[in-house]
C-alpha cells in the first residue's frame, strides 16, 4: 500500500541527540569532575562500591520499572522492603543472644527466609493490583494506601525494635564472603544473585507472552482487552512480581546494613523510580528496557557516590534526586510531546 | 429472505443502560458469502448490537446463532476463538508496540515446549497474512509511526488472521484515502468469496450502495428493515433511517452582502507541518469552504490561522490592519472562534455539565469583581440553548449524555459567547446524524446571515457544496485552487486536491 502522508522526517542532528541523551551526559561529566577534585574515584574499590550498590538496589527498580510501564507507579517498595528487611532478621537471628527477638528459636534455613520475604511481598503486590485492575483505582492512591498500612504492621508487629546480631549464614555469606576478587576487592554472592535475576526479567520482559502483554496493556489497555488479553491478571501479575522483587530487596538490604530499624527502606521507592526514569522508562506507559534500568540504577548509585567522595552532606543530596527526577521527566516527555 | 446459508442470527435483542433502552428487541441476519451493511443515525444502537455480539456488553434479552448453534460470548476472546472479530472504529492499538506484537496479541505464538514466545514464527505468519491481503507493512515498525490508513489495515489484517467467519469492520473508510478503499473493497471481496460474512458499519451511502449485498436499517435500538442494496436508493436509506422524507438536505444558501475583506492571509507557512506558502481572502458574511483529502493541510490552515500550531512566516490581515494570533489566546481576543475536529478528545468537557461547558470561553463576561456571577451564567446558557436549539433535559446535564449534534450545538453556543467575527468549523458535521446536520448547516447560515465569517473544512464534499460560497481546495500542504460553489463539480475539486499529492 501506498505511503499516505510525506510526514516531514525529524533531523538527526547535534541538538537532538544531546538532549536524548542529556541526563546521561550530565552524569558522566559531573563524574569526570569528582575524578579530577577526587582522583580515587575511578579507581576498583570506589567503582566496585557502585557496582555492588546497584546490584542492591537493581531488584527494587526492575520491579517498580514494571508497574511504570503499565502507567502505573508504586509507592509501597520502600515500607515492603522494611518489613521484609525485619522478616528476614528476626528469622535469622543468632541462636541464642539474649532478647532474641523470637524467643529460644534457632535461624531459619535461608532459601526458606528469601521464599518467605518473597512471599509476603507478593501479597502486598496482589493487594496493589487487585484494587487497581478490579477496582480502576489510580496507582497512586492504592500504593500509597498499602505503603502506610505496610509500615503500620510493620511497626505494631516489631513494637519498633532494633534487630541485630543476626547469623554469620546471613551477613557474611551475603555480604561480606566474597564470591571472587577483582584486584584486592571482593565481589559479593548477592552481585551474582542480581545478575540472575535481572537475566530473568529479561526474558520474562522480552520472551514471554506475559511480558508482551505487560507492555501491550501499558500502551493501551483497551486494545489489549479486545485482543482477548486478560487486563485484571496482566496488572496483578506485574505488581506481585515488583512486591516480590521488593521483599527480596529487603532481604538483601537486612543483611548488607546488618541492623533492621523502622528507617530502613525510607524513601527507597523514590530512589528506584527515579533510577527507572533516568533509565528511559516511561511515565507514558508501554516503553521500557531493561538494560535502561540497569543504567539507571547505576547512574544513580553514581550520583550518591559522587556526593559521598566531594563530602556533601546527606541533606543537599535531597535535592540533587529531586531535581535529577524532574529533569530526566523533562527530557523524557520531549520524546512524546508533539509539536504543532 | 430465504434461510439459506445463514452464518448469524440475532433475535430479539435488547439491552438497557441505566435510564435508557438501548436496543429493543433487535435483529439482524448475515448470510455466507455476503456484505450486510447495517445503517442507521447515531445512537441507533449498530455498535451496542455488536458489542453484544462480540462480548463486549452482554444482552439483557434475545438469543444470538451462529451456524445454528446458540452462542452467548463473555469475553472478546471467546467471541474470536468463534470466528467473530471486529475491526474498531477508533483503532485500538498499542501505539508503542511494534505492527506484528499489535496482530498476535492476545495469543502470541511459543517455541514449543517453552513459556517463550516464538519471534520468528510471528514474523512468518505476519508476512503471509499481508502477503495473502497485498499489504506492504513492515511488521516490525512500530505502530505509533505510520499513518492512520495504515494502521487500519493492520486491524483489518489482525481480522483476517483469526480465520473469522463473521468479521464486523466499524467505519473502517473514514481515515481511508481513494486508493486506500478500492484496496480495502479488494480485501472484502477477497473475503466474501472465501464464504465469511462482513458485517459493514458506515454512513458512507455511496459505498454501502456499492459494496453491500444486503442492508440493514435500525433506528432508536429498533429493527427497522433488511432489504437487498440492489433494491435501494440513497433517499430511501434515509427515509427509512429518519423515518421521514429528507427532501432538502441543505438550507437555502444565502447571498453575501458584504463586500469588504473582512481577513487576508499572505503565505501562511507552518513550523512543523507541510502547509506551505498559503494565500487567500475572504470577505464578511462569506462562508468558505475547505477541501481536500486527510493529510493535505486542511486542519493545519485552521491551527496556524487560529495559533493553536506553531507558523514558519506568512501574514495575517483582518479588517485591512495586520494581526498576529501567536497563540490561540490572542487569536479570541481578535474575534477568531476554532470548533476542533475531534469533539470527544479536544471539544467537550464530557463529565461537566452543559452550562460549564457553554461558558468555558467567556468567564470574563460573568466576573464581578473576583467572582462568578452565577445567575448571568445561567442567563447566557438558557440563550444559547434557545438559539441554538439545544435539546437538554436541563443545563445540568453533563454533555457526554447528549447525541452528537446536540453536542456540537453546545460548542457553537460557546463560541459565540465570546463574539467572535470569523468562525474556523473543523469537520462540523463529523459523527452527527443526517437530522441534525440539517441544523448545524442552518446554523452556520443563520451564523452568516448576522455578519459572521466563517471557514468550514470538511471531507464531505455534498456538504461543502451545499453550505459554502466559495471552496478552497488544498493539496499536500499548498493550496491547490479556489471554486465557485454553485459552478463547480466533485470532479474537478477531486482534480484539484490530487495536484500535489
Amino acid at each position: 500500500m501506498s505511503q499516505t502522508s510525506a510526514k516531514a522526517k525529524q533531523p538527526v542532528n547535534i541538538t537532538n541527540w544531546i538532549l536524548d541523551h542529556a541526563m546521561i551526559l550530565i552524569i558522566l561529566a559531573m563524574a569526570i569532575y569528582v575524578e579530577i577534585r577526587r582522583p580515587q574515584f575511578f579507581g576498583v574499590a570506589s567503582l566496585m562500591n557502585i557496582v555492588n550498590l546497584t546490584a542492591a538496589r537493581l531488584p527494587m527498580a526492575l520491579g517498580v520499572a514494571g508497574c511504570i510501564i503499565l502507567a502505573g507507579t508504586d509507592l509501597s517498595g520502600g515500607r515492603v522492603a522494611g518489613l521484609t528487611a525485619f522478616l528476614s532478621a528476626i528469622l535469622l537471628q543468632k541462636a541464642g543472644v539474649s532478647n532474641r527477638f523470637l524467643e529460644g528459636g534457632n535461624p531459619w534455613f535461608v532459601p526458606a527466609v528469601i521464599l518467605v520475604v518473597m512471599v509476603v511481598g507478593g501479597c502486598v503486590g496482589t493487594l496493589n493490583g487487585f484494587c487497581m485492575g478490579k477496582f480502576k483505582l489510580h496507582p497512586f492512591i492504592v500504593t500509597l494506601a498499602t505503603q502506610l498500612i505496610t509500615y503500620g504492621i510493620y511497626l505494631t508487629v516489631s513494637n519498633s525494635k532494633q534487630i541485630s546480631s543476626l547469623d554469620p549464614s546471613y551477613t557474611t555469606n551475603f555480604v561480606t564472603r566474597p564470591l571472587f576478587r577483582i584486584g584486592t576487592t571482593a565481589v559479593p554472592v548477592y552481585v551474582l544473585l542480581a545478575i540472575i535475576l535481572t537475566a530473568l526479567m529479561w526474558v520474562i520482559w522480552n520472551k514471554t507472552t506475559f511480558g508482551k502483554n505487560m507492555f501491550a496493556v501499558g500502551s493501551n489497555e483497551e486494545a489489549a482487552r479486545v485482543s482477548g488479553v486478560n487486563v485484571l491478571l496482566t496488572i496483578m501479575g506485574v505488581f506481585i512480581m515488583a512486591g516480590a522483587l521488593y521483599g527480596y530487596t529487603g532481604f538483601i538490604e537486612g543483611a548488607r546494613i546488618g541492623t533492621s530499624s523502622p528507617s530502613l527502606g525510607l524513601n527507597y521507592e523514590s530512589d528506584a523510580i527515579s533510577a527507572v526514569v533516568i533509565g528511559g522508562v516511561s511515565f507514558v506507559g508501554g516503553t521500557g528496557k531493561i538494560s535502561g534500568v540497569i543504567l539507571g540504577v547505576f547512574m544513580m548509585q553514581l550520583i550518591m557516590s559522587s556526593m559521598t567522595f566531594l563530602g556533601i552532606s546527606g541533606n543537599v543530596t535531597y535535592i540533587i534526586k529531586g531535581a535529577v527526577i524532574l529533569v530526566a521527566c523533562i527530557l523524557d516527555m520531549r520524546k512524546y510531546r508533539q509539536k504543532k | 429472505m430465504d434461510n439459506q446459508n445463514v452464518l448469524l442470527r440475532m433475535e430479539g435483542i435488547s439491552k438497557y443502560f441505566p435510564g435508557v433502552k438501548a436496543l429493543d428487541h433487535a435483529q439482524l441476519t448475515v448470510r455466507a458469502g455476503t456484505v450486510h451493511a447495517l445503517m442507521g443515525e447515531n445512537g441507533a444502537g449498530k455498535s451496542t448490537l455488536m458489542k453484544c455480539l462480540f462480548g463486549i456488553y452482554s444482552k439483557d434479552e434475545g438469543h444470538i446463532y451462529l451456524d445454528g448453534k446458540e452462542i452467548n460470548f463473555k469475553t472478546s476472546r471467546e467471541a474470536l476463538d468463534n470466528g467473530v472479530a471486529m475491526v474498531h472504529q477508533e483503532l485500538n492499538q498499542a501505539l508503542k508496540r511494534n505492527v506484528m506484537d499489535n496482530i498476535w496479541l492476545g495469543r502470541y505464538p511459543k517455541i514449543k515446549g517453552l513459556p517463550i514466545v516464538s519471534e520468528k514464527q510471528m514474523y512468518e505468519d505476519t508476512m503471509a497474512v499481508f502477503k495473502e491481503l497485498d499489504v506492504n507493512v513492515d511488521p516490525k515498525m512500530i505502530m505509533g509511526k505510520m499513518p492512520v490508513s495504515q494502521r487500519q489495515m493492520v486491524e483489518i489484517a489482525k481480522a483476517v488472521s483469526f480465520n473469522s467467519r463473521i468479521i464486523v469492520l466499524d467505519e473502517p473508510t473514514s481515515s481511508l484515502t481513494e486508493t486506500e478503499v478500492e484496496h480495502l473493497f479488494r480485501i472484502i471481496n477477497m473475503l466474501r468469496d472465501r464464504g465469511c460474512g462482513i458485517i459493514y458499519i458506515s454512513h458512507k451511502m455511496d459505498e454501502i450502495l456499492r459494496i453491500s449485498d444486503e442492508v440493514t436499517i435500525m433506528r432508536d435500538g429498533q429493527y427497522i428493515a433488511t432489504h437487498a442494496a440492489k433494491d435501494l436508493t440513497k433517499a430511501e436509506i434515509i427515509r427509512l433511517m429518519v423515518g421521514r422524507e429528507m427532501t432538502n438536505q441543505f438550507p437555502p444558501k444565502l447571498k453575501t452582502a458584504s463586500t469588504e475583506d473582512i481577513l487576508r492571509v499572505e503565505g501562511l507557512t507552518a513550523m512543523y507541518s507541510q502547509l506551505q506558502d498559503v494565500s487567500f481572502s475572504m470577505k464578511k458574511g462569506e462562508i468558505l469552504g475547505v477541501a481536500g483529502l486527510d493529510g493535505s493541510g486542511r486542519t493545519e490552515l485552521l491551527e496556524n490561522i487560529f495559533g493553536a500550531a506553531t507558523r514558519k512566516s506568512g501574514r495575517l490581515y483582518k479588517d485591512g490592519k495586520e494581526i498576529r494570533n501567536r497563540t490561540p489566546k490572542e487569536a479570541i481576543a481578535n474575534g477568531f472562534a476554532l470548533v476542533t475536529e475531534e469533539r470527544r478528545a479536544t471539544g467537550i468537557f464530557g463529565i461537566l455539565s452543559i452550562r460549564e461547558n457553554t461558558v468555558i470561553s467567556s468567564l470574563k463576561n460573568y466576573l464581578s469583581g473576583l467572582l462568578l456571577q452565577e445567575k448571568k451564567m445561567i442567563k447566557s446558557t438558557d440563550d444559547m440553548i434557545q438559539a441554538m436549539r439545544i435539546k437538554t433535559p436541563s443545563q445540568k446535564t453533563q454533555i457526554r449524555s447528549l447525541s452528537g449534534g446536540n453536542q456540537q450545538k453546545v460548542i457553537f453556543g460557546r463560541w459565540i459567547l465570546t463574539s467572535p467575527d470569523i468562525l474556523l468549523l473543523d469537520e462540523p458535521t463529523r459523527g452527527i446524524d443526517v437530522g441534525a446536520k440539517y441544523e448545524i448547516y442552518q446554523l452556520i447560515q443563520d451564523l452568516a446571515k448576522s455578519g459572521k465569517s466563517v471557514i468550514m473544512v470538511s471531507s464531505e464534499m455534498p456538504e461543502l457544496l451545499g453550505v459554502c460560497t466559495r471552496i478552497l481546495v488544498m493539496s499536500g500542504g499548498r493550496l491547490a485552487g479556489e471554486v465557485d460553489a454553485d459552478n463547480t463539480s466533485q470532479e474537478e475539486i477531486m482534480t484539484l486536491a490530487a495536484k500535489y499529492v
